[in-house]
């Protein structure tokens, strides 16, 4: 009776499970040992470490998305440690929600504009005399408008982690004759990196894939992981090649999680 | 210490300001007669004029809405199944197991979904059109319903159920009368989660959409690569001031009701 | 419970709504009846006003349905939801649609008009007899360029796009086919080559070219190019001519030593419904007075010889949009290639991509 119960609910679930999760995975991970005629291969393999553009294109992949967690972190930490200070932090914390709950295409196509020649920023250089700047398909841009995009998401985690630890602890701390910057090292960031870690979790992994902003913005200057992968099933249609850089991104989103410690919080997607 | 909280409140409103910067330019420009982002012209209303004489853009847009309306419903169902489904489990390995399952869709990049589900789709021979655009979208949410559900379950008291069935209550009784009302709110934040999943999403959906069905993303994207169109500004407007009126009802009600509890909730997403 | 149920009902009432006002809201953009012809084209790629006209002609009414890229027509037909009876892709689409068995055979017998079409425009080699398609444009791909940062009629062959004066100024179609192509024909290779070698060498030469590239995009270079936000850019004729109409500080030329030669085409699908409403609208629109007007509408090289004399005067001896024959012989036009060679060519570009920086 109550196993009958139980399969009920698991039934739909596992299905889910088994199509969505597993399969999807295992047919990425077939693609990638096959040629476009379904014969075993290791060609794709080969290819990607036997080539140095592809090594490149991956390190460099790497560096933006380690850049752009980096910067986020770096303006979104005070951010978060401030808005623990504020009074009305329901208000303010939704005013840093809002915006992402606008289409994140809108946002990048603002910023076609906020950067072009003769768009907002080199108006305002202008004033100073300083003449216009290039930075529409810079690597600079698309790493600006990926950390703009991301900022939110950093602050979050960060925020409920600080605002979770006990004020008596860092009050201790003060007491005890610590300076600031102690406390801030010894017990403030320790006791936030819970936040810290599924902060960098959500945007590490998936800044590598935000292709949208390296074709709108790094008119295809930058290619990350995410956008070659993005390339060859909707462009190029070689899907086995395809397919063997999505197992490698899959490998390296295994050893970030890694490093990040494996505790299950309440992280996101995105 | 009262210098601190200027400074602190400094530091908060530079950031929202650029937060909302590329918001705010797109709406400015909605209301210019010129053609670009650089200099505004004149006032008028013809954009939103354009935007709502676009038959398309708002078949679109209604679209856009049924898709997340009807995937969340499903995800939250299959969801709920399965955090009942896990929670019932019969050893911890098994119920570490699911979760570690569960969890795989919530961290993988995009792109990988993306290109996964599409493998999977042709492999099955399933056209690209609405249908896998569901699909999709419900896999995709299933994971975030099940992570808020799962919470709810865990605190219920056990022993109101055996209450129940001392009582005489039949399965469907406990199901329908104790079970579901008091994971009500779990339910409830799941689907929102799922609506919001749904309507962000651009990557998963670019890869698995087809047949003449786009989702606003999608169409957002494409009008991005023809370049500045200020229909879009007029439909940025729109959007902005929907989540806005949105967002205020939802702070009204939930400062009216219990202070925090809520509200913590929507920051469990980001 | 109840409560619940209520909910779910409710949403699905209003995903109901939803369903029956989307549709209702998609298709009141198009016709209905049964004297039904349904064009798919590339978008703005017709003059409105002469659909109109065909309308009250003949009776039909026209459904006129839009894609922006090759591809997407290729899997839309191939998929055969909409019934198109009239469908214009590019050469080497004609012939893969022709391949897949997706195409109808012409009755010429229907198209006096295409009598009028220049010599150079018809049996080209996508399908010499022309027996499944007519040509409705052609243009050619060349070098666009902005005599703000670029001294007038200093750029004259695909080799100057290499110059170091041009560091971060060049914007690409992305393109796979035409940007290696471009790089094929500055060495002299055929744009078509399946050679293995000479399709490395062209990579390696796009390589060097990496320095010089500012973006390489979609049809957002038309709105940068008018923008004066890069001096020079790789696009099609008929993209150029808008951008020229739009910036007069724009000029557009057909590089040394050769380039590329393209057309667009009536076809008719195999799903067709009304065949004979198609034949019937592709002799209206090769009838020389109406293959003007679109000319000048869309901005594009008609293929009907006959239709010249009603253009501007300025507009036909622009030899520019329209060279002059001996050029046109040495333009090439692109071919279907063997689905490994095209996954050859895409690969190489892709590669060039992650090289530019």
């Amino acid at each position: 009776m109550k196993n009958n119960k139980r399969v009920f609910f698991l039934v739909p679930y596992l299905l889910w499970i088994v199509l969505f999760v597993i399969l999807p995975l295992l047919l990425i991970g077939w693609y990638s040992i096959t040629d476009t005629n379904g014969h075993f291969t290791l060609e794709n393999y080969q290819r990607f470490f036997g080539s140095g553009t592809f090594l490149r294109m991956s390190l460099n992949s790497l560096w933006y998305a380690f850049l752009i967690t980096l910067f986020t972190l770096v303006i979104s930490y005070p951010a978060a440690y401030l808005l623990t200070k504020m009074k009305h932090q329901q208000f303010w914390l939704l005013l840093i929600i809002l915006p992402t709950w606008i289409n994140l295409l809108l946002k990048a196509y603002a910023f076609i504009g906020i950067l072009g020649t003769h768009g907002m920023v080199n108006q305002f250089l202008q004033l100073f005399g300083l003449g216009p700047v290039n930075m529409l398909f810079t690597n600079f841009a698309f790493i600006l408008v990926a950390v703009y995009i991301e900022i939110p998401f950093m602050i979050l985690p960060i925020y409920n982690a600080i605002a979770d630890i006990n004020p008596a602890v860092i009050q201790a701390s003060e007491d005890l004759g610590a300076s600031k910057w102690q406390t801030f090292r010894y017990v403030l960031w320790p006791l936030s990196w819970p936040g810290v870690e599924s902060g960098i979790q959500a945007i590490f992994i998936p800044s590598l894939s935000l292709f949208m902003l390296t074709r709108l913005i790094g008119g295809n200057r930058v290619i990350t992981l995410g956008t070659a992968i993005e390339e060859y099933f909707m462009t190029t249609m070689n899907w086995n090649m395809g397919a063997t850089i999505g197992v490698i991104l899959i490998v390296m989103m295994i050893v970030v999680m890694l490093i990040t410690g494996q505790r299950k919080k309440g992280r996101t997607r995105k | 210490m009262k210098q601190r909280h200027l400074g602190a409140r400094l530091y908060l409103i530079v950031l929202l300001l650029v937060l909302y910067l590329p918001i705010f330019y797109l709406i400015y420009f909605s209301f210019s007669s010129g053609q670009n982002m650089n200099h505004f012209q004149h006032f008028t209303w013809e954009h939103y004029q354009t935007l709502f004489n676009d038959s398309r853009l708002l078949a679109i847009m209604l679209q856009t809405l049924l898709l997340a309306l009807l995937s969340g419903l499903i995800a939250t169902t299959v969801g709920t199944f399965g955090a009942i489904a896990i929670e019932a489990a019969r050893s911890k390995r098994e119920k570490s197991s699911l979760l570690a399952l569960n969890n795989v869709l919530m961290v993988s990049p995009d792109v990988i979904i993306g290109a996964s589900f599409l493998i999977f789709f042709t492999a099955l021979g399933l056209s690209l059109n609405f249908g896998s655009v569901l699909l999709s979208h419900v896999a995709f949410s299933i994971p975030i319903v099940v992570l808020m559900v799962l919470p709810r379950i865990k605190e219920m008291d056990a022993t109101l159920i055996d209450a129940a069935k001392d009582l005489g209550a039949s399965s469907y009784q406990v199901f329908s009368q104790v079970l579901i009302p008091a994971i009500m709110p779990g339910i409830l934040a799941g689907f929102f989660m799922a609506l919001t999943y749904s309507l962000d999403d651009f990557a998963v959906t670019f890869f698995v959409t087809g047949n003449g069905f786009t989702t606003l993303s999608v169409e957002i994207y494409s009008r991005a690569r023809q370049g500045i169109d200020l229909e879009v500004n007029a439909l940025s407007a729109i959007i902005f001031l929907v989540v806005l009126i949105g967002v205020l009802i939802y702070y009204f009600l939930s400062v009216r009701s219990s202070r925090t509890k809520h509200n913590r909730r929507i920051g469990v997403k980001l | 419970m109840k409560k619940l149920l209520w909910g779910i009902s409710a949403i699905l009432l209003v995903c109901l709504g939803l369903w029956g006002l989307s549709n209702k809201l998609l298709q009141s953009s198009a016709a209905s009846g049964n004297h039904k012809l349904i064009i798919y084209n590339w978008g703005d790629y017709i003059d409105p006003d002469l659909i109109s006209k065909f309308e009250k002609q003949t009776g039909y009414r026209v459904t006129y349905q839009t894609f922006d890229s090759n591809e997407a027509m290729y899997t839309k037909i191939k998929q055969g939801g909409t019934a198109y009876d009239l469908a214009v892709p590019s050469e080497y689409m004609v012939t893969k649609l022709r391949k897949a068995g997706l195409l109808e055979k012409l009755d010429l017998s229907k198209i006096p008009n295409r009598k009028y079409l220049g010599k150079n425009f018809i049996h080209q080699s996508f399908d010499p007899q022309n027996e499944y398609s007519l040509p409705y444009f052609w243009g050619t791909l060349g070098i666009i360029y902005n005599d703000k940062f670029v001294k007038a009629g200093s750029i004259t062959s695909w080799n100057d796009l290499w110059n170091k004066k041009y560091r971060h100024n060049i914007l690409l179609v992305d393109s796979a086919r035409d940007i290696m192509g471009l790089s094929l024909a500055s060495l002299g290779y055929s744009m078509n080559t399946t050679n293995t070698i000479e399709l490395h060498l062209a990579k390696t030469k796009l390589d060097n070219l990496g320095s010089n590239v500012k973006a390489i995009i979609a049809d957002e270079l038309k709105m940068y190019m008018i923008q004066n936000e890069a001096a020079i850019g790789v696009t099609w004729s008929g993209e150029a001519s808008e951008m020229l109409a739009a910036n007069k500080h724009l000029h557009y030329v057909v590089p040394k030593p050769y380039s590329n030669l393209w057309f667009d085409n009536f076809v008719v699908p195999k799903t067709a419904k009304n065949p004979q409403a198609a034949y019937a609208f592709i002799n209206f629109m090769l009838d020389p007075k109406n293959a003007a007007q679109n000319a000048e509408y869309v901005g594009y090289a008609t293929p009907v010889e006959a239709a010249l004399k009603y253009l501007p005067k300025s507009v036909r001896d622009d030899k520019q949009f329209y060279p002059d024959r001996k050029l046109v012989k040495r333009l090439e036009v692109f071919k279907d290639l063997s689905k490994s060679k095209v996954q050859e060519y895409n690969d190489l570009f892709l590669e060039f991509k992650m090289y530019v920086h």
